[in-house]
């Protein structure tokens, strides 16, 4: 994939709304063909780079090249993208296949192939048949899909997606967050979607952009950026989480040691890239954390090493597939456990108040330095 | 039937309270027994309007043999057409204006359109003679274009009409949709005929049906334009009325009646589309 050139180009790109900076100096390549994500809290100046890059919103600074040409001067309706809009924007007094051809009509494509390019789309979003119905007589997933199909049958380089799945109900999202994907697995076109919501980014994504406060924090693969967020915003934007501070008191090329107030030490099998006793943040998921009744973890000798953790049962909370505990450690913070229900019977095992050992692995930790 | 329903009523259903009903009935009895009264006397077959003497069509066949009447309306409806055409053009054009952009003096041209609106019929009435007469708008033109100055006054009072009810429209327009078009190649014009245009016309059709009843009916505005050979059908009717109330003048005031209720029945269902399709 890293072979081929770029089809966006984002470079150093400022947007500035009087005095406040929605974009700040973001920078990103956008390969062929992938499936990319720009995945932020509501107003990190995700939608206004989408905009920019449609062309609805010019930069204040920098350049965004499509296809290698700079897109400085070029109005929306001469690039060479499409989107997808996040009301959809349906046009009302038009049939869906209307909707569809308005695109190819204003271009000028001739009607027996514009015919043909019409069914190819509605076929593609499962609307074949649909054609001759208006969007009133439409279901909110319905128009999405007329929408979708509107962009995709002007084949352009890219199709931008506004916050897609936001205006359906949950079981509709996920099964539109798989189809999605396969669409543009099918279509081979390159898709940039914004979203604000995790699951929708990590379900879809090739690669994910974090933004925060207008910058990137973070680009990488999905699995990359939960196993291995960069910083502290990731690591919180991202699943739920345990920080904890501390100082680095022990960094050897395959061991480390960080010292937490709140925590006590923290064993590492790895080396970490800091000065000595630099305040350092540690990082746990917690699913990667292994509860025990506070007798067996001794009993045992704590099967994950030597990081083990004292604390007690304050809050417990049963989603079924899993159930998440909130224990209060002997240092008086909460750390957040979660634990699958393998069996039929695993949330019984521990109650209100129980006295627990908790244990990790020393590879699990993420140390962050910012 | 619900009316005479025994069961008790409820603490809301003011509707079935003997008071309310009485009150309801007074205010329907006011507001709608003159005209029941003036329409019923059309088909009376007397001279004198006082006293029922049998029903008859004749007046409504005399009013339309009144050749000078006839005139009035013709001139009417003339006025009403051009005047509606202007209305929708420049009404439509400013709500867009106010709806689209932002300028210095906003508010006050947002405040001073709707001004015709709400300044006295009388005043403008004047304002008109005073406006005309210091122009020396030429009043011996032939026929179409001696109506100019009845037209250009009832343009004056009727477009504001079409951009408020143009506005009201707008305000529900999804600004994506125009982005849509655009994202699809559309230029800028080719947008606002494709997506805005049709959003807007539910509006705009309203808006003219509302400029052509108040164009069609309106006196005093008119009289205070209007020279001895651009007499209106208002106007017509007034200097009727002042030699005597014949069952003539009942008619032709229904007809005018009957082709009001008719032109604000549809542009209230062109509204009620409005609302259902916003």
């Amino acid at each position: 994939m890293s072979d081929k050139p770029p089809v966006i180009s984002i470079r150093n790109v400022t947007k500035r709304f009087g005095n406040m900076v929605a974009v700040d100096n973001v920078s990103i390549d956008i390969l062929e063909g992938e499936f990319f994500v720009l995945l932020g809290p509501s107003g990190c100046g995700k939608t206004t780079l989408l905009r920019m890059v449609a062309g609805f919103e010019l930069p204040t600074e920098g350049q965004i090249l499509i296809g290698g040409q700079d897109m400085a001067g070029v109005p929306p309706n001469q690039r060479p993208i499409n989107m997808v809009f996040q009301s959809y924007a349906v046009f009302p007094h038009m049939s869906v296949a209307d909707n569809v051809a308005y695109g190819l009509k204003i271009a000028g494509v001739e009607r027996s192939e514009l015919r043909t390019r019409v069914d190819e789309a509605l076929e593609l979003v499962s609307l074949g048949g649909l054609g001759a119905r208006m969007p009133d007589q439409l279901s909110g997933g319905q128009r999405q899909r007329v929408a979708l199909a509107r962009g995709l049958v002007m084949r352009p380089k890219v199709l931008l997606l506004d916050e897609p799945l936001s205006a359906l109900d949950a079981k509709l999202r996920a099964q539109m967050q798989f189809e999605l994907a396969e669409l543009q697995d099918n279509v081979g076109i390159t898709f940039v979607t914004v979203t604000h919501d995790q699951d929708e980014a990590l379900s879809m994504a090739c690669r994910i952009a974090v933004m925060n406060k207008g910058d990137v924090a973070q680009l990488a693969a999905p699995s990359d950026l939960y196993e291995y967020p960069a910083n502290r915003f990731v690591a919180d934007f991202i699943g739920s989480v345990n920080i904890f501070e501390g100082k680095l008191s022990v960094d050897e090329p395959e061991r480390a040691v960080v010292d937490c107030p709140e925590l006590g030490q923290v064993y590492l099998n790895h080396g970490v890239t800091g000065a000595h006793e630099t305040t350092v943040w540690v990082a746990i998921r917690p699913e990667k954390i292994t509860m025990l009744p506070v007798g067996q973890a001794k009993a045992k000798d704590s099967p994950e090493g030597s990081n083990v953790a004292h604390g007690q049962i304050k809050g417990m909370s049963y989603l079924g597939d899993i159930t998440i505990y909130d224990i209060r450690l002997d240092s008086g913070r909460s750390i957040r456990v979660s634990r699958p229900n393998l069996s039929r019977w695993d949330q019984d095992e521990f109650q209100w108040d129980d006295k627990v050992s908790l244990c990790w692995h020393p590879s699990s930790p993420v140390v962050l330095l910012s | 039937m619900n009316l005479f329903k025994r069961t008790p009523i409820a603490p809301l259903d003011y509707t079935r309270r003997l008071w309310m009903r009485a009150w309801m009935g007074g205010t329907l009895f006011f507001l709608y027994a003159p005209l029941i009264v003036l329409i019923a006397f059309s088909f009376n077959d007397s001279r004198r309007n006082i006293v029922w003497r049998g029903f008859t069509l004749k007046y409504y066949g005399k009013v339309l043999e009144n050749d000078a009447l006839m005139a009035a309306l013709g001139n009417s409806l003339t006025i009403a057409f051009l005047a509606t055409l202007f209305s929708i053009l420049l009404g439509t054009l400013a709500a867009v204006m106010l709806w689209r952009f932002e300028f210095p003096g906003k508010a006050g041209v947002e405040g001073t359109m709707s001004l015709p609106i709400v300044v006295p019929e009388i005043c403008m009435g004047v304002a008109m003679l005073v406006f005309f007469a210091k122009l020396d708008w030429p009043t011996d033109l032939p026929w179409p274009l001696n109506l100019s100055a009845i037209t250009i006054a009832h343009i004056t009072f009727c477009f504001p009409f079409v951009a408020m009810v143009v506005r009201a429209r707008l305000a529900s327009f999804n600004k994506e949709q125009e982005e849509a078009a655009k994202d699809l190649g559309a230029s800028e014009w080719q947008a606002f005929r494709d997506v805005l245009l049709p959003h807007m016309k539910p509006g705009i059709v309203a808006g003219a049906l509302l400029a052509f009843t108040l164009s069609l009916d309106d006196f005093v505005i008119t009289f205070f334009t209007s020279g001895p050979n651009t007499i209106t059908f208002p106007v017509k009717v007034y200097s009727m009325v002042r030699f005597s109330v014949t069952p003539e003048v009942n008619a032709a005031s229904a007809l005018l009646i009957f082709l009001t209720i008719l032109l604000t029945s549809v542009a209230l269902k062109l509204q009620d589309f409005t609302k259902a399709t916003a």
